[in-house]
Parts: structure tokens; sequence; C-alpha cells
């Protein structure tokens, strides 16, 4: 690309100071970061580290305290609507419904983002055609694989063409290969322009990130790629990495 | 405010109805379960109540008073004792609810003395039931005797009383008992159901791929109660319907006026259940908190099934924050009395209130409480 890497336009993901306190209780403490388009940007963090509540006031779920946050060059506590019209959302629960059809799923998703009935119906062929799913079309999503599921979750996620999808522990609970073709797709969808930013617990996983934040105590202790993550830390993997940087050091537990 | 995103809401919220056989069931089932279990079997009419006569005196007079008794319609007497001794093992075997004892010489002292004494000895262990068949009985010998005075020349003036039941003169218990379900089943399809459908959303954890979406806090409240606003309305015409055609009950009073209050009360049970969905965190907790603070309260505080004015002070206290105690009044007023608004507004204000009041706190809660 031509483009200044570093124009403010590259960034569709700009947080600043975002600080969120829960009482006495910083979660997220003034955090600051850019995610650039077409990224795939790990965020990383042991449970109880704040990645979840940073992902919440990303996707307008919560206020944050202070700091401000721009998803899509829109702050997202001034104009949370029109955010979360350009944004996409897969939790690490499955967010879509077993006892509606594979169909259904789509057309309710297609309805809720505002998209017309023939666009929905256009939309969905492709994507039962992308996913090979066009024989279980009329079948209720409960009796799907998981496998098959994660992935049906995470095209529906893409059906409104989203700016960034907020991928929340994705993979928790799939085998091996299954995690090897979701971030297939993930892939896809990064070289088509969609900006992804994932939380996972699988070390293997964030090697594949573009670049990755390794979160501690609500504060953000490491951001860069992969390769210099280890570098820094002088870490052979991701996983020794991150268990430096996330052991406790002045705490017992 | 969307209304293709409501649309598609709406559309999503009936196939969960739809293809869940167990909300079918509790939303049309058991209304219909109810109203003849309540109408057939959990009635408290006298009706052929066995009982048993120790006839010590065996006269006249006696043995017309049992036949008196007997041909009343309210007792059939299973039972001849021939002594006191087998008085306590007829009550413990349960053959019977109630037993008539005329001592020796009943007959004799009445005609001599004018006045006789005869015992009736009713089984407390269903104090409810004891105290009406002692009722109806001294109500027979009452008449006896006056009838019995009456027919001799030397009586003296007597007053007659005329009782009539206003309203219900054949004392049906259908009719107390079915403003009762319409209660319970708006509480139960509308506050329980809501609850139950909002944390199930919690719990799978869809709910927060909804708030993540264009749909607003409202919508979604809206999406999710309308459908079981529109079922809770539909069981209840079932069971107006019911009670009317099988077991008589009237509607003497306006059907248009009935129809609004039954939606404002559910609109109360709605917010109470989104109120109860926005505290709980799964759908084992949503439905503990429904049925242990709203079902039970209900079906025992209200006045439904026990009378408010025989309850302990701070139960009466506890009864007026109960929607259905308000509520109840309503349903029998149109339906039984036929009055309208000019004497029933107190209530329907009460109502009004809570139903603001559980909006607007269930309102706040939501968006906060469900991320």
């Amino acid at each position: 690309m031509l483009l200044d890497p570093n124009s403010p336009s590259q960034n569709i993901i700009a947080v600043h100071q975002l600080t969120k306190k829960f009482g006495d209780f910083t979660a997220v403490d003034a955090i600051s970061f850019e995610v650039r388009r077409g990224e795939i940007f790990g965020f990383l963090g042991a449970n109880g580290a704040g990645k979840t509540t940073a992902l919440k006031m990303l996707t307008g779920l919560l206020k944050p305290t202070s700091g401000s946050a721009n998803v899509t060059e829109l702050d997202v506590v001034r104009y949370p609507d029109k955010v979360k019209q350009c944004i996409g959302y897969m939790s690490q629960k499955f967010s879509l419904y077993e006892d509606l059809t594979v169909r259904e799923n789509i057309r309710l998703y297609g309805g809720i983002y505002g998209l017309s009935n023939a666009r929905i119906k256009d939309k969905t062929a492709q994507m039962l055609a992308k996913l090979n799913l066009e024989d279980q079309a009329n079948a209720l999503v409960g009796g799907l694989p998981l496998g098959w599921r994660q992935k049906l979750a995470f095209t529906v996620a893409l059906l409104h063409e989203p700016g960034v999808v907020f991928l929340d522990e994705p993979t928790s609970g799939v085998d091996p290969l299954t995690r090897r073709q979701f971030w297939d797709l993930i892939y896809e969808a990064a070289h088509q322009g969609v900006t992804l930013m994932v939380t996972t617990h699988y070390m293997d996983e964030a090697e594949y990130c573009d670049r990755v934040s390794i979160m501690v105590d609500g504060q953000i202790k490491v951001l860069d790629t992969p390769r210099n993550v280890k570098n820094q830390l002088q870490a052979t993997s991701m996983d020794e990495a991150f268990r430096i940087l996330a052991r406790p050091q002045n705490t017992a537990s | 405010m969307n209304f293709r995103r409501l649309q598609s809401f709406f559309h999503k919220e009936f196939l969960h109805i739809l293809r869940d056989r167990r909300t079918l069931l509790i939303l049309f089932g058991m209304p219909l379960a109810q109203v003849l279990l309540f109408g057939f079997v959990l009635s408290n009419e006298i009706k052929d109540t066995n009982i048993a006569v120790l006839d010590q005196s065996k006269d006249v007079e006696s043995i017309a008073l049992t036949n008196k008794l007997a041909s009343s319609g309210y007792f059939h007497v299973a039972l001849t004792l021939q002594s006191a001794d087998h008085l306590e093992p007829a009550f413990r075997s349960g053959k019977i609810k109630m037993a008539v004892v005329f001592p020796p010489q009943f007959g004799k002292q009445l005609t001599h003395e004018g006045s006789a004494a005869l015992q009736i000895i009713g089984d407390a262990s269903d104090p409810n039931t004891a105290t009406t068949l002692i009722q109806y009985a001294q109500g027979i010998v009452f008449n006896y005797g006056r009838q019995r005075a009456s027919s001799q020349a030397s009586a003296g003036p007597t007053i007659a009383v005329q009782t009539r039941m206003q309203y219900n003169p054949e004392q049906k218990a259908v009719f107390t008992f079915v403003p009762g379900v319409i209660t319970l089943i708006l509480m139960l399809v509308s506050a329980m159901m809501t609850s139950i459908t909002i944390a199930r959303e919690k719990e799978l954890g869809t709910m927060e791929v909804l708030l993540v979406s264009p749909l607003q806090p409202l919508e979604i409240i809206l999406g999710k109660t309308s459908p079981y606003l529109l079922l809770s309305l539909l069981s209840t015409v079932v069971v107006i319907v019911l009670s009317m055609t099988i077991f008589g009950m009237p509607m003497r009073g306006s059907v248009l006026l009935l129809a609004l209050e039954c939606i404002l009360y559910t609109f109360v049970a709605l917010s109470l259940g989104i109120f109860i969905s926005t505290r709980a965190n799964d759908q084992m907790g949503a439905m503990f908190m429904s049925a242990l603070g709203l079902l039970m309260p209900t079906m025992l505080l209200s006045g439904f099934i026990f009378p408010r004015e025989s309850m302990p002070w701070a139960l009466q206290v506890i009864g007026y924050a109960i929607p259905a105690t308000w509520f109840n009044p309503i349903v029998k007023g149109v339906m039984i009395k036929g009055i309208g608004l000019e004497v029933l507004w107190p209530q329907t204000m009460v109502l009004l209130g809570m139903a603001m009041f559980f909006l607007v706190l269930s309102l706040r809660n939501f968006k906060d409480k469900l991320a």
C-alpha cells in the first residue's frame, strides 16, 4: 500500500487513555493503542486482566470512566448507534439461536442490521455456498457440529459488512482442525479489508495475529508484532512471553 | 425505534415460542387445567357430605330431624351409631365429616319442656369445611324448631329470616376461583415467562450480541415482551370463555373495561418480569425468583384462595404490595357485580401507579445490568 501507515485515517480504532473504574477497583487503567485497517489485532491477557471490560467499552456495552475510544472514526461514547451499525461482534458463548434454522438466523441478523429482504436473500445464498451449508439451510442450528456453528456465527457477524469485527474467544472449546479452518476465515476477512480484534487463550493463535497486546492488571504491558514481543521478552514462544508477563510478580496467588 | 428491526425481532420471538413445546404447554395447557381443576375439584360447595347419627332417643322428633338433615341435599347419613364410643373411630376412619348426637329423651324434653339440646360434632382437622357444615346443620335444626313451634297454636311471634346470597345465589366456587386463576395466569405468563426468556438470552450469550447490535434497549424489551403480552391476553380469553360456557360465570359488566384492566395488569406483570430478569443471571434464577416472589404471594396473599380479612395484620400489609390484590376485585366486580370504573377507580389507580413504578425501575436497570 502506498498510504502512509501513520496517517490517522488508517487507524480504524484509536484508543486514548481509556479507563474504567468499578468503585475503587480499576479494571482498565488508561490504555492507549491504535489498530490499522485490515489488521488482525490480538488482544491477550489472563482472566480478570481487563480485556473483556475494554472490549465492552469499544463495543458500546459499557461507558468509560475517562479517556476516549474511536471506532471506525467515530467516538463510541458520543455516537454509539452509528458505531454499532459499523461493527460486528461474536461472543465467546455461541451467538446464534440454536432453535432457529440456519436461514432464520441469517434473516434475523440481516433484519436487525437493516438489510433489505432482497439483500438478505443474496447474502444467504452466498454464505451457504461459501460454508457448504446449502443442504443444512433449513436445519436447526443446534443440530450442527460445533465447528460449523462457530464458522456460521462468524460469517453472520460479517453479514452487514462491518469495518471492524470483535471476536471474544471465538475458538474456545473447538478442536484444533476447526480452529485452523476458522483462522482461514479470519485471514480471508482481513484480506477483504475487515479489521479484526481477537481475544484468545490459545497462544498459538496469538502467532497468527499481525500485532498483539498483552494486558496485565488493567494495563497494556506490551504491544507489537508477535516476533518483536518474543524478542523483547527473550522468549522462544508466545506462550512463554505471555507467562513471563502475566506471572504474578508480587502477590502469592 | 425502527420498525424493520422490531419486525425481525418479533418474528424470531414467535419462532422461539412455537418451537418450545413446554412454553406452549404453559401458555395454553396450564390455564385450561387450572380452570377445570379449580372449577371441578377445588370446590368448597357442600353436597351429600357423609355424616353419622347417634340417636339415643329414637323418637318421632329425633327421627323427623334426622330425615330433615338427610333430605336437605347437603348431608348423607352414612353411619348410624349405637354408642358414643363409636364416634371417635368413625371420625378417625375418615368416613364422616360431622356427627349429630341426640341425647336420650330428646323428643320428650322438646314436647314437655319446650326446649332440648342436641350435639353437633365437626371434624375440625379441616376447620373451614367443619365450620361450613355446622352452620348448614344449625340452619336446618333452627328451621325445624321454628316450623314445629309455629305449627303449635301456643307459639308466640317469630321472626322469619330470609337470606339471599347476592350476585352468586348458588354460591358457586368457580365465581371466586376464575378471577383468581386469571390473576395467576397473567402473572405466570407475563412475568415468569418474560423473565425466563430474557434470562435465557443472558445465559446463552445472545443478549450481548443483541446489545452490540443497533437494537435499542427499548426495542429489545418491546420485542421480548409484546409476544407474551399478546399470548397472555389470548389465554385469558380462553379462561373467561371456558368459565362462562362450562361453569356459567356471568359477564355483567363491560367487556371493554375488563380487557383494558387486563392489559394494565399485564403491564405491571411484564415490568416485574423485566425487573426480575435484570437481577437473575440464568433461567433457573429467574424461575425461582418469579415463583417465590410473584406466584406464591399472588396465590396465597392476594385473597385468591384465603380471605385476606382473616390474615394476620402483617400479611395483610404485604398483600397490599401485590398487584393481584388490586386486580382480583376488579375482575370480580366487572364480571360478577357488573360495576364499572365509578367504583373500581381506586384499584385501577393503584395498578397504574405500580405499572409506572416498575416500568421505570426495570428500564433503568435493563441496560446497566444485562451487559
